[in-house]
């Protein structure tokens, strides 16, 4: 299965990547060189076989649903771009 | 004073707690080889000030004979870990400015044992990359030349190509590194120094930058095999921040390298010989079933059916998992941010512009193979496969105790090499990308030299919490092997 060019576009937005026309050709040949590359796994009898999600085995435990820490609001956005008042600011999404 | 950089990790620990020497004068050592080697462009950032302040407070500590078991012993941490205060760069543009305000459990574990900071190593952008050529800081160098054509510059592997090149160049005395599909393995083969992946779940992911997290791995980058468990034994442990961290103690290490290899069975697996493998790949392979069996080692032949899935598997399971991670970066909360008209927009721009190549063709396989109608398909299949490379490991672990195999199908190749097709790049991984999916713990011990001169490693793979026996079996290598080559870099050194 091999991609087209809309296709490549498509994906560009669902993963919020601003691919310019000069390099949706270069992405769809690497794409396409990948996915051709991996697609050799269709040969693999895999029915019935259980996916694996975890390699130890080892359940995921649980904790109480309780604050932990907190009060580092300043820590939170100390790296932020754009910030006011304490908050991340971010452009105007409403009109 | 270059005395002092011969020492190895547990040499220079074992001078410091007698007092012959001092950290301050350990650390300095180091900081002179750092600026020495600059054009290796092996640490992004370096951080002399905080390595010195670290230095004296340790031989504070060691003056009062209550030194931590790595106390004033200086190393460099690959930049994936967040270390407060310090910028964290994950070799992207992406996270430019990025200052933690926190401390990953690895580091903080390895400070609180003692060791010194020199700096953050180089990497390939977000850990993807097999040559460390994808760092937007530019390419960490190999200290190593070819005997051919000493001109050519050569790649240290990647990703954590960067602690690769400061350990085989002496400018750190050790290195963290991470492993998500060989990144800790293939560039200690390339450089001629010993790389430990632990078992996953060994060390804590917490504050770890993230690319693939059912993968990702830390683990110590050192001189030699001992060197490595006693870093290891700093860097591992429980965390509940990480919730696939594993309550598993670790195994006495230092008892796992005096114990040698009598009476351990060694897999061989027959699928490992590829098509194309170098004559001297498998020559140096032979070497090490010999030494094993000389030693003491029953070795045996073992066959791991769906080594050749491997390499796919992964090219579908590591970027589905970075696509989702990497979604993080969204110019909101740290990093860099590339304006637009739209939120939508700035979005777009700013992972246009401060995501590289690779990752950005990760992070689009990965949003197509999770997307509606291919999600069955690739990622549900390509974790069917996983549980198949698994299954393989398990059967082969109920006849054998451990498994030998080449690290890298190559030497170390050129700067710049290897570029024109990602796929290329990506069959570096074809032999540690197979126990990376398992979760199995794997070392890359050096071996001998290629025809070019140049290092050549062999992998050792064991049982799931069994680094114990990877590392009896690392250490008859070691011995056997008697590696003393040195890049001529070091010459005068």
């Amino acid at each position: 299965m091999s991609l087209d060019k809309a296709t490549v576009a498509s994906i560009a937005n669902l993963a919020r990547i601003k691919l310019p026309e000069d390099r949706v050709d270069p992405m769809l040949k690497d794409l396409n060189t990948i996915l051709g590359f991996v697609e050799q796994l269709s040969e693999v009898d895999t029915d019935g076989v259980e996916p694996l999600s975890s390699v130890t085995g080892h359940s995921l435990p649980l904790r109480e649903d309780a604050v932990t820490d907190g009060g580092i609001q300043d820590k939170v956005t100390a790296n932020a771009p754009d910030g006011f008042a304490g908050f991340f600011a971010v452009p105007k999404v409403v009109e | 004073m270059s005395d002092l950089l011969h020492l190895t990790l547990k040499a220079a620990r074992d001078k410091l707690r007698a007092k012959e020497i001092s950290s301050v004068e350990l650390t300095s050592a180091y900081l002179g080889r750092m600026e020495a080697t600059t054009a290796l462009n092996a640490y992004i950032t370096a951080t002399p000030e905080k390595a010195l302040a670290m230095a004296e407070a340790s031989d504070a500590k060691l003056a009062r004979g209550s030194g931590g078991p790595m106390e004033g012993l200086p190393i460099g941490m690959k930049d994936l870990f967040c270390t407060e205060g310090v910028q964290t760069t994950a070799g992207s543009h992406i996270l430019g400015g990025f200052t933690p305000t926190y401390e990953s459990t690895v580091s903080a574990k390895l400070w609180g044992d003692g060791a010194v900071m020199l700096g953050k190593t180089n990497m390939d952008e977000f850990a993807m990359g097999s040559s460390n050529g994808s760092s937007y800081y530019g390419p960490a160098v190999s200290p190593w030349r070819g005997s051919q054509n000493s001109e050519t510059q050569l790649v240290p592997g990647g990703s954590s190509g960067g602690s690769a090149a400061a350990v085989s160049a002496w400018s750190a005395l050790a290195a963290t590194g991470t492993d998500t599909g060989g990144s800790i393995r293939q560039p200690a083969s390339f450089t001629g120094i010993v790389g430990m992946k632990p078992t996953y779940g060994r060390c804590s992911r917490w504050g770890i930058v993230a690319f693939a997290s059912s993968l990702d791995q830390a683990g110590p980058m050192t001189r030699n095999v001992e060197d490595a468990a006693l870093m290891l034994s700093s860097m591992a442990g429980h965390d509940p921040k990480d919730s696939t961290s594993a309550n598993e103690p670790l195994q006495d290490l230092e008892a796992a390298l005096a114990a040698g290899v009598k009476g351990l069975k060694i897999g061989v697996p027959k699928e490992y010989r590829v098509g194309g493998m170098p004559e001297e790949i498998e020559a140096i392979w032979e070497k090490g079933v010999a030494w094993l069996k000389e030693a003491g080692a029953e070795v045996v032949e073992i066959s791991l059916p769906h080594t050749k899935y491997a390499l796919p598997t992964y090219y579908i399971i590591a970027p589905a998992e970075a696509s989702s991670n990497l979604a993080r970066y969204d110019g909101v909360r740290y990093g860099l941010r590339v304006d637009g008209d739209s939120l939508a927009e700035m979005y777009a721009n700013t992972r246009a512009e401060g995501f590289g190549e690779e990752v950005q063709r990760r992070v689009m396989i990965g949003t197509y193979v999770l997307s509606a109608g291919y999600y069955d398909a690739y990622y549900r299949k390509a974790q069917q496969v996983r549980a198949l490379i698994r299954r393989d490991f398990d059967r082969a672990y109920e006849q054998v105790d451990a498994i030998l195999t080449p690290t890298a199908p190559s030497d170390a190749f050129a700067v710049g090499a290897n570029e024109d097709d990602p796929v290329k790049m990506y069959l570096n991984d074809v032999f540690t990308v197979p126990a990376s999916l398992a979760g199995l713990p794997g070392i890359s011990v050096p071996a001998g030299l290629s025809a070019r001169g140049l290092p050549l490693g062999l992998q050792v793979l064991g049982r799931m919490f069994d680094e114990a026996t990877v590392f009896r079996v690392a250490r008859a290598l070691e011995e056997a092997a008697a590696f003393s080559e040195k890049p001529a870099l070091l010459d005068g050194v």
